[in-house]
């Protein structure tokens, strides 16, 4: 019971991230800024829906040392957690370096800098 | 590399004892049949691919113990970062265009090892408001949405990762 409850909250508050990370993508202003909420939302909700799923699965304490299946479905999800955790920013970071190199032109703040296109000139 | 030094035996054993525990946790048959097939694949793999991980196999396996329990705690830090980068992309969301102030700004990292490296690129991309882009050399090319997180790129994160593979007695 308890854990179904503590499930169900992480799954609502890896929603409430989703939520969040449409917004950003919908609101930004150019490609990079929305790779920003994309990688980030993506990351933590993915996570907190799977952990929220692995508690769901778990009925009581006994569970732990008495329900093989319910353990191994368990370790299951932890894999996918930790490949999640493992790739998501690694995507980030190949899609907006495969951006910049297709010359998708980014929103510069006036006066900030724009180090990558400082140095293609340089070249 | 020496290839056949007995620690390269033991990193060969230890990767194979990993791939095993894996098959039996992912397949859950514990009858002979499969775990017999589990054994030839498992052996399969490491036969052909037991020297991809760990390059650096001088160090005695106390340090790679230390490490992985920092790293634990590196991670354990981090997942707190990640929650902190969400709370901030939701706040930036709702705040609107007037908030950000793009800008793509350079880094340098003292890091030495691939592996640090990923793990700094990594990091920066899951901590708020900076992106990595792309990495040459020694030079980190990163994506900041606005001024505060330009200016706190590195620092403190840097340091943590350099202390997570430290050698003992430093």
């Amino acid at each position: 019971m308890i854990f179904s409850l503590l499930g169900g909250l992480l799954i609502v508050a890896g929603l409430v991230f989703f939520f969040g990370a449409a917004l950003g993508l919908l609101r930004f202003p150019d490609f990079y800024s929305r790779m920003h909420a994309a990688g980030k939302g993506d990351t933590l909700s993915s996570l907190l829906v799977v952990i929220g799923f692995a508690l769901h699965e778990l009925h009581d304490f006994s569970s732990f040392t008495h329900d093989w299946p319910t353990i191994l479905v368990i370790l299951k999800l932890s894999a996918i957690v930790v490949f999640i955790f493992l790739t998501s920013p690694t995507s980030t970071s190949a899609l907006m370096d495969a951006g910049w190199e297709d010359g998708v032109e980014p929103v510069i703040e006036p006066g900030r800098p724009n180090v990558l296109r400082d140095d293609t000139e340089a070249r | 590399m020496d290839q056949r030094s007995p620690r390269n035996r033991l990193y060969t054993g230890l990767f194979f004892v990993g791939l095993f525990a894996s098959w039996v946790a992912f397949s859950g048959l514990l009858d002979a049949f499969h775990l017999a097939l589990g054994v030839v694949s498992c052996g399969i793999v490491t036969w052909l691919s037991a020297d991809l991980l760990f390059d650096d196999r001088t160090q005695p396996l106390s340090w790679r113990i230390r490490q992985g329990w920092r790293l634990l705690g590196y991670v354990g830090w981090l997942l707190g970062q990640v929650v902190l980068a969400n709370v901030f992309v939701f706040k930036l969301a709702i705040a609107g265009r007037r908030s950000l102030q793009p800008q793509i700004i350079r880094h340098r990292t003292t890091l030495q090892s691939d592996f640090e490296k990923f793990l700094f690129a990594n990091s920066i991309t899951l901590t708020p408001g900076t992106v990595t882009m792309k990495i040459l050399g020694d030079d980190y090319f990163v994506h900041a949405i606005d001024d505060v997180s330009a200016a706190g790129l590195g620092g403190e994160m840097e340091r943590r990762i350099a202390r997570i593979f430290e050698p003992p007695g430093r």
